[in-house]
């Protein structure tokens, strides 16, 4: 997949103004093109009516409580990552929903890292 | 698993590519469908639309009132909707009371208005100690607000998202609306901080 490398048209956008688009302080909205997938599959997915919002945000609750507990709410170092337990409770609904088991998706995760080195990952 | 041959974001974004290509497989999702919805909230929806509504507040007093009355239905009247904005409450800086928003379980927000949240809302720690310590939190922020100030603190429930409504900062008396709406900044809106100059003229 290069299509994610390529959402970012930054040169394109008018940066200044009270028109700017949403932005976080100079940052643009996503880290890595990554989460600016998963935030769009959720998003797509809920829009087709494969779920209504708020089963997703239980489920996003859920995940983000599960970690906390795991990791604890003050220490905030680098592995918190906010779209990682978003995609995690995506997974987790979308296996309850039969719409895509956890199995399926560890051997896609396998057959894709099995690439060969110098595979585009998306992420450059 | 490779977690020790590559760094947590690069396992991420094979993860999410692996979702990806199954979801586009399965004939759940297209590619076009995920960019536009993406495409949509870079560059369509953000706090410019919060802007608005409250520049709109602070120059037209009957707005005003219906905003704080039915948050939902004169943000409508300005033409922001949609997902996350159902019911959206506008809560009134005073002299007296700072308004500060938060959600406590996860990063429930108004989107129509302000876009998505930034990374800081969204952290376990502002959740956490945002609630707790509001005050110390505010002035680590760089919004330090006198002892006579009361802070109410607004958490987001399910079906309940926030907007703050600052007060309008002095000095603004001869501004018109759109030149207004420059001086409002997304922090403003969350309640983390107070409307600034802005850095240039506002176009036309």
């Amino acid at each position: 997949m290069s299509e994610s490398a390529s959402e970012r048209r930054d040169s394109a956008i008018d940066l200044e103004g009270p028109a700017a688009p949403p932005r976080r302080n100079g940052e643009l909205l996503f880290a890595a093109p990554w989460e600016s997938r998963v935030f769009g599959i959720a998003l797509a997915l809920h829009r087709q009516g494969f779920f209504r919002w708020d089963e997703f945000r239980d489920c996003l609750i859920a995940e983000i409580a599960g970690w906390e507990k795991r990791h604890g709410r003050e220490r905030v170092d680098g592995e918190w990552s906010y779209y990682a337990r978003w995609q995690t409770a995506l997974e987790t609904l979308l296996a309850r929903k039969c719409l895509c088991a956890a199995a399926e998706l560890d051997e896609r995760e396998q057959d894709l890292a099995a690439r060969p080195a110098g595979h585009d990952h998306g992420q450059d | 698993m490779s977690e020790h041959e590559h760094g947590p974001s690069d396992r991420r974004a094979l993860r999410a590519e692996a979702l990806e290509s199954l979801l586009l497989e399965k004939g759940l999702v297209q590619p076009e469908t995920i960019d536009a919805v993406v495409r949509h909230y870079e560059q369509d929806v953000g706090p410019m639309n919060g802007a608005k509504v409250v520049a709109r507040a602070w120059t037209d007093p009957a707005y005003k009132r219906r905003l704080l009355e039915n948050g939902t239905a004169a943000i409508a009247e300005l033409g922001f909707g949609g997902p996350q904005g159902e019911h959206i409450v506008v809560v009134e800086n005073t002299p007296a009371v700072h308004n500060v928003v938060v959600c406590t379980l996860c990063s429930c927000y108004p989107w129509p208005v302000l876009g998505l949240p930034p990374s800081w809302y969204k952290s376990p720690a502002f959740r956490s100690r945002v609630v707790r310590e509001p005050r110390a939190v505010l002035a680590e922020m760089g919004l330090a607000l006198g002892p006579d100030v009361a802070i109410r603190v607004w958490d987001s429930s399910s079906e309940v998202r926030y907007l703050v409504l600052p007060q309008r900062p002095a000095g603004t008396e001869g501004l018109r609306e759109a030149e207004l709406a420059a001086w409002v900044n997304r922090d403003s809106m969350i309640g983390v901080s107070q409307p600034t100059p802005p850095q240039d003229a506002p176009r036309e």
